[in-house]
């Protein structure tokens, strides 16, 4: 191992596990279970219904096989759907939660306690199959603004749950989709009302705790007319020789005028240095730019999970709407990752900018997918793609798959890609200004990366900071 | 110190090369240094020049501890030490500068903020209090006054996209705000016209100080009508063949290299 790549792989830093009893369903899956779940939850049988028709559905489908992914087959009978730590039943305050849940999540950089809360951001937090703490939610209630848990919005906003729920990613979607839509245990609930931009920063932080068990939650965020919203999630799990599931689905509503920015720092477990353990995040996030002049930015910095399979992407439906995709993608020791996005564009005049970082280190595998359709009706569509790969050491790989599916001959396209190795004489150049080599590491790949850091809020680009190992300084603003 | 008995003072030896032999690290019987020796005194300017392949770059670089020559034999003392006994980052911060012949690109980090982090790498080594952007930013204020150039540099990403010319100025400018002890020019004036190079010697110039040396290495005679050398030194076959004052660099300019390399092959 060179120090180049000593430097990036670092141990893990959140693999630690909560001692607390839980409330778990038998493992396996089936439609009994199914029922259990939604009965836990005090379900309206809409609901029961839809999760119904989604397994089912799933029945009929196979994994798929097209990622440039490798793992062994998945045992879906040798998971555990719901899990939850033990506490009273119903919530009116944070004093009535479990301390030592308090306590992990403090641990974890998130305290919900109200003196310590974070400013200017408001947190859901999501602990295995449940969500046991919503910070600032009275406080954005004053604004119209709900954020509260999936289960509470189910319980106090139906009318808006019905309306939404599978509007972008229908049960249907795909293998994981269905899965979740089937067996989902909550995750975070935003809408914005119109005209309004949210003065908090909303977020959602999901731990995986309990063994054998998955995560699988949905995110369902609806900006109304002219309304503003930058939402940031986080994750992590702890150190563990089994492979857990986590299959999530986020859907992103913007209605004319609108803008959703979505951030993400994935940090679950990524396995040892042989490859042992860590999860498999299997995700489907997508968004609708439904209304004119909308807008939706994704901005992703993905260095956990044994395999990452996600494609954020944006359907712009208004004329005149934006699609924005940033990512930087790490994968070290063993780490595959096949990630990217899908860019549709219907409307008139839209938008789209992707510009993807790859890092590999170590033996990682580094994928980079992604599909730009201009349909017959856009006129005067643009995209710009920009996808470049970093290499460390020379065990690891950087992949390219870029699909372009263009059905309206006014389209512009660009697309710019680039592979580049950390070099000796990077290094050494840095170390003849007096610069460490671990220090000449983290410049290097911070430059690399700067796009990307530069749209992250900046409470995440300290998180980003902290899981690269490197400084931000120089790269934000 | 003061030697007393009424004889001329000059600086303390900074840099005293031995016998000095080195090869491609990745090729023990490709030995490019063949048994150096140089010494240089605070305060003076010595000049290496030498035909292509002899050796000048490679000397260059062996004194920065570049990792693709290995050190076979010889010794290195500077500032009373042994300079082969340091990684290169020490080098660097007991004050050794390359200024490089092929500077390289660090895409996506600003200019300043990379000459802050190595400023106070170098603070930091000496005990010094490390630099917030502000008190920085007037550090460089006084520099870039000192030698007379603008600050259209500083926020561009360090040599990305820079021209032949620019990159070779900016070596000067890291040069001006690290202050070594030592300077090493590796070709500072190849792709350098005419104003570009009077420009780069003048800042060179400028910095001049008692305590500080610097050593220039260069294929032509050119640079040394602007940067004056204390020494001029010739060399070839991986040694030096012959030094002189600075009317040895005319004599070169004038009769090329020929004329000493068979003084090389028969020494």
């Amino acid at each position: 191992m060179t120090s180049i790549e000593a430097q990036v792989l670092q141990p893990y830093k959140y693999g630690f596990v909560t001692d607390i009893e839980s409330e778990d369903v038998p493992l396996g899956l089936n439609e009994d279970i199914i029922r259990l779940i939604s009965k836990k939850k005090g379900e309206p049988s809409f609901l029961l219904e839809w999760r119904l028709k989604a397994y089912r559905h799933w029945l009929t489908l196979t994994e798929p096989t097209w990622a440039n992914i490798h793992h062994a087959p998945i045992d879906y009978q040798a998971i555990r759907y719901y899990s939850a730590p033990k506490q009273q039943k119903k919530l009116d305050s944070l004093e009535q939660v479990d301390p030592k849940l308090l306590e992990t999540f403090d641990k974890l950089g998130i305290p919900l306690a109200e003196q310590k809360r974070l400013s200017g951001v408001a947190v859901d937090a999501v602990f295995d199959s449940v969500s046991v703490a919503t910070t600032f939610k009275a406080e954005l209630a004053k604004y119209g603004i709900i954020f509260c848990a999936f289960s509470d919005a189910v319980r106090n906003h139906p009318d808006l749950v019905e309306k939404w729920l599978g509007d972008v990613v229908p049960a249907s979607d795909n293998y994981f989709a269905a899965l979740n839509s089937a067996v989902f245990s909550d995750g975070s609930f935003c809408y914005i009302p119109k005209g309004v931009r949210s003065p908090l920063e909303l977020s959602t932080y999901f731990r995986i705790n309990a063994s054998s068990t998955g995560q699988f939650e949905r995110t369902l965020i609806i900006a109304d007319e002219g309304s503003h919203v930058s939402y940031l999630e986080g994750c992590s799990a702890p150190v563990r020789d089994e492979n857990q599931l986590h299959a999530a689905v986020v859907e992103l509503i913007a209605l004319d005028d609108a803008t959703i920015k979505y951030s993400t720092i994935q940090n679950w477990y990524p396995g040892d240095e042989n490859g042992k353990g860590g999860i498999y995040n299997f995700v489907t996030k997508r968004g609708a730019c439904r209304g004119k002049n909308s807008k939706i930015s994704w901005t992703q910095v993905e260095t956990g999970s044994a395999i990452t399979w996600k494609y954020p992407g944006c359907i712009l439906q208004g004329d005149n709407s934006i699609g924005e995709f940033y990512s930087v993608a790490v994968t070290n020791n063993r780490q595959q990752a096949d990630t990217g996005t899908k860019m549709i564009h219907m409307g008139k005049n839209t938008r789209s900018t992707i510009v993807s970082k790859g890092i590999s280190a170590g033996k990682g595998q580094n994928t980079y997918r992604g599909l730009v359709k201009i349909l017959k009706g856009a006129e005067d569509a643009r995209n710009y793609s920009q996808c470049d790969s970093m290499l460390i050491g020379d065990q690891c790989g950087a992949h390219t798959f870029p699909y372009i599916d263009v059905r309206n001959a006014s389209a512009i396209m660009e697309h710019e890609a680039s592979t580049s190795k950390i070099g000796e004489d990077q290094i050494f150049y840095c170390k003849q200004r007096g610069l460490s080599a671990e220090d000449a590491v983290s410049l290097i790949v911070n430059g690399f990366c700067k796009e990307v850091f530069k749209e992250l809020p900046m409470e995440f680009a300290v998180e980003a900071q902290n899981l690269l190992g490197i400084s931000l300084e120089g790269s934000v603003g | 110190m003061k030697t007393g008995s009424g004889k001329r003072e000059t600086g303390n030896v900074l840099l005293e090369i031995r016998g000095l032999t080195a090869t491609v690290a990745t090729d023990a019987k490709k030995e490019i240094l063949r048994g150096l020796d140089l010494t240089v005194k605070a305060g003076e300017v010595h000049a290496i020049m030498g035909p292509n392949g002899s050796g000048k770059s490679t000397l260059a670089a062996v004194l920065a501890g570049h990792p693709a020559y290995a050190v076979t034999g010889g010794s290195v003392i500077y500032k009373g030490r042994d300079l082969l006994d340091m990684d290169p980052e020490e080098r660097a911060r007991e004050g050794v500068f390359l200024a490089f012949q092929y500077p390289v690109a660090i895409r996506g980090i600003t200019n300043s903020y990379f000459l802050r982090s190595a400023l106070n790498a170098i603070r930091k080594h000496r005990g010094q209090e490390e630099l917030d952007p502000l008190d920085f930013l007037s550090v460089l204020e006084k520099k870039l006054k000192q030698i007379g150039w603008d600050d259209s540099f500083l926020n561009r990403a360090v040599n990305d996209g820079f021209s032949g010319g620019e990159k070779k100025r900016n070596e000067i400018l890291q040069m001006a705000v690290l202050e070594p002890t030592l300077a090493i020019l590796d070709e500072t004036d190849s792709g350098l016209d005419i104003d570009a190079l009077k420009t780069v010697a003048e800042a060179v110039n400028a910095l001049r100080r008692p305590d500080s040396a610097t050593v220039v290495v260069t294929h032509y005679q050119r640079l040394l009508n602007y940067i004056v050398p204390d020494r001029v030194h010739v060399l070839a076959g991986g040694r030096i063949v012959k030094s002189g004052g600075k009317e040895l660099a005319l004599e070169l300019e004038d009769k090329g290299y020929d004329w000493i390399k068979p003084e090389a092959v028969n020494a």
